[in-house]
């Protein structure tokens, strides 16, 4: 999702160059761990990369025979990016976080830094990417970490196989960010059985714990928003006439990044607003998650039962419907049954557990590859569970005192430990 | 007697077959869904933009990916593989010169002196000490580029936007806006015939014609949107709400 993002998107990615006092110990200047996560990491404050990189998108035909619905008709496999070093190389495997493709923001700067130090890099979209749901998964409903992992590896064995007539790999590694962190620790685990790749090092980037209680803490967001959650739309609509009156009370010229970096300085938006916005914006990706989901499995969810909708059909009541359901909605109207009618017996305390780290916790510990970056203010873990990251990978967690969920990623600090983390 | 039935069997399966392969297989009737619009009748609707010609408009969309998929952007990427960046650069700033023209008039007609004027250094400055449009001191020297077209000219004196209309090619706009830029190609022609530059060359015609390919070229060269990339199933819905956002913001300047 580079191009349609709606304009509060947009302020989710555009960083911005602002003067802080940086305090010794560690430089990442911004302490509101919304704004962090909003605003991002300073363009002075990054790396700079030079030059371009060699990369390519693999199509991945991973289900040959599977029909297509019509108004996926543009989808025509599993788009993937490889970017190749012109010698032999260990190679990197990525996976996006929620919602995320293989070219997002954050996918490209964790590829161009990869790059740069030498490595060979294949990015995979999320499990809960649209595209992902419709052409890579066995059931097409997201968010089972074991399943998903079962999927992911999959498509790394296809994507592989293609990229191997262009390069070649000295060694496997693995990372993810957000819940493409968890699933990084899943997959790890899955590899321990199947040895495909062996991967050397698996790095977690502001993973969550569990995944139920982090988009659960991601939902509670909506609740200070005028009205509640159930009054997004009109919060979305207050929100753009703000940013539309803002810009035309101060004399800007175009939507760039004078206007947004005015936007961050005018403090436009409260702490709750902020808030308020990032829960959106999470909506909005799960959004093209349910109605996906729920087209491919003809579940009658948000889109009536047997219905075939075309490339001409209006879909716009499906998205209102959509972004209005919770994560909560889906979990349990939805996600949870499909599990229970297929695990007879599944209770749901038990089921949440599964979909998080504990579950796999004996092999987390004693398993001296893998490692976690996350920081101490990132709203998706709960104080326990920072701790909890702390107690279980010891010396292998590194948790930075302030960055939010992902804002510190491209500091140059983090930068550096992240590709760091590969070479020890 | 038994010997129907086999037959029966037969062309039951012909049937369902049948059904099958053109698409609209006689499935179960449709069930209402878990969650409908109804439920959320109390809240206000969102990137909801008035569509009356959606079907159309989509029927486009579709059209303009494939257009773009089998046609456009080979040739496009054919361009950038063949030209070096260095001239790409160039021709990207003499069409953008020749492009200030029409920011020229048209800004005369919204009588905005302060616009016309700048827009006209602009176009003075990059003429002759750019070399013809192909540099861009203008920028440089502090004359940021404005844009104008004879859409918003409409928008200025009170016509209303109209209907969204997803044109071949060219892709979303508004009815105004595609009637502003008929208007605008009509100038562009007319001017060019008054001036007519080629006039003691063969193939006048020819050369006018590569040299609107070209352009063209360059215009899908600089636009990074590829239809359906995103992958997101609202795409259409999000696109036709940013582009009247923008249109909407671009008429408050």
């Amino acid at each position: 999702m580079k191009y349609v993002k709606l304009a509060l998107i947009i302020i989710l990615i555009l960083p911005f160059d602002f003067g802080f006092a940086a305090e010794a110990e560690y430089g990442y200047p911004i302490s509101d761990n919304y704004i962090s996560t909003i605003w991002g990491t300073p363009p002075a404050l990054k790396i700079t990369m030079p030059g371009r990189i060699r990369a390519q998108r693999l199509i991945l035909d991973i289900f040959p025979d599977r029909p297509k619905p019509d108004i996926f008709f543009y989808d025509d496999g599993l788009q993937c990016t490889l970017a190749y070093q012109e010698k032999k190389a260990p190679l990197v495997f990525l996976i996006a976080g929620t919602g995320a493709d293989d070219q997002s923001r954050k996918m490209a700067a964790m590829m161009n830094a990869l790059y740069h130090a030498g490595y060979h890099v294949i990015a995979l979209p999320s499990p809960t990417h649209p595209n992902f749901i419709v052409s890579a998964s066995a059931s097409h409903i997201p968010g089972d970490l074991t399943e998903d992992a079962e999927d992911i590896y999959r498509v790394m064995e296809h994507a592989w196989e293609k990229a191997r007539e262009y390069i070649e790999a000295s060694e496997f590694y693995l990372a993810g960010y957000s819940l493409g962190g968890t699933h990084a620790a899943f997959v790890a685990k899955l590899d321990e059985e199947r040895k495909r790749f062996n991967f050397g090092r698996v790095l977690m980037v502001n993973p969550a714990v569990n995944l139920y209680n982090a988009v659960a803490r991601i939902e509670a967001l909506l609740d200070g928003i005028p009205g509640g959650q159930r009054k997004i739309g009109a919060y979305f609509n207050a929100t753009m006439a703000k940013l539309t009156e803002f810009y035309s009370r101060g004399g800007f010229v175009k939507i760039n990044d004078d206007f947004f970096y005015a936007v961050y300085k005018s403090n436009l938006f409260s702490r709750k607003e902020n808030g308020g916005l990032i829960g959106l914006s999470f909506r909005i990706s799960l959004a093209g998650m349910i109605f996906s989901s729920d087209v491919m499995t003809n579940s009658g969810y948000v889109v009536p039962k047997n219905r075939i909708l075309e490339s001409g059909d209006s879909l716009g009541d499906y998205f209102f419907v959509s972004v209005h359901l919770s994560f909560l909605d889906y979990f349990n109207e939805y996600f949870y049954p499909y599990f229970q009618k297929k695990r007879p017996g599944l209770g749901r305390e038990a089921f949440i557990d599964s979909l998080g780290l504990k579950g796999i916790e004996d092999y987390l510990a004693v398993s001296p590859k893998l490692g976690v970056i996350t920081n101490a203010d990132d709203f998706i873990l709960a104080p326990e569970e920072i701790d909890y990251l702390r107690r279980v990978f010891g010396e292998r967690a590194r948790i930075y005192p302030r960055g939010g969920h992902l804002g510190n990623l491209e500091y140059r600090d983090n930068m550096l430990e992240f590709v760091g983390f590969f070479k020890q | 007697m038994f010997r129907i039935i086999p037959v029966i069997i037969m062309s039951s399966l012909l049937l369902l077959a049948g059904c099958a392969a053109t698409g609209k297989a006689i499935l179960a009737p449709e069930v209402p869904a878990m969650h409908t619009i109804q439920e959320f009748g109390d809240d206000e609707r969102i990137i909801d933009i008035a569509d009356p010609w959606e079907n159309f408009n989509r029927s486009m969309y579709k059209f303009n990916y494939y257009f773009d998929r089998y046609l456009f952007l080979p040739v496009v990427n054919a361009y950038e593989f063949i030209t070096p960046s260095v001239v790409q650069d160039r021709i990207t700033n003499f069409f953008s010169n020749i492009g200030e023209l029409k920011t020229l008039y048209n800004s005369l007609l919204q009588l905005n002196g302060e616009k016309f004027f700048l827009t006209f250094n602009r176009f003075l400055t990059n003429s002759t000490v750019g070399i013809g449009g192909l540099f861009d001191p203008a920028s440089s020297l502090g004359m940021e580029k404005k844009s104008e077209d004879f859409g918003r000219t409409l928008g200025y004196w009170g016509v209303g936007s109209g209907p969204y209309l997803v044109l071949p090619v060219l892709g979303p706009n508004t009815l105004r806006s595609a009637g502003g830029s008929a208007v605008d190609t009509s100038i562009r022609y007319a001017l060019l015939n008054a001036a007519d530059p080629l006039e003691n060359i063969d193939n006048g015609n020819s050369i006018v014609t590569g040299i609107s390919i070209l352009e063209s070229i360059d215009l899908r060269h600089r636009e990074k949107f590829r239809y359906y990339e995103s992958g997101y199933p609202f795409e259409y819905d999000l696109l036709r709400f940013l582009y009247q956002k923008k249109e909407e913001i671009m008429l408050l300047k």
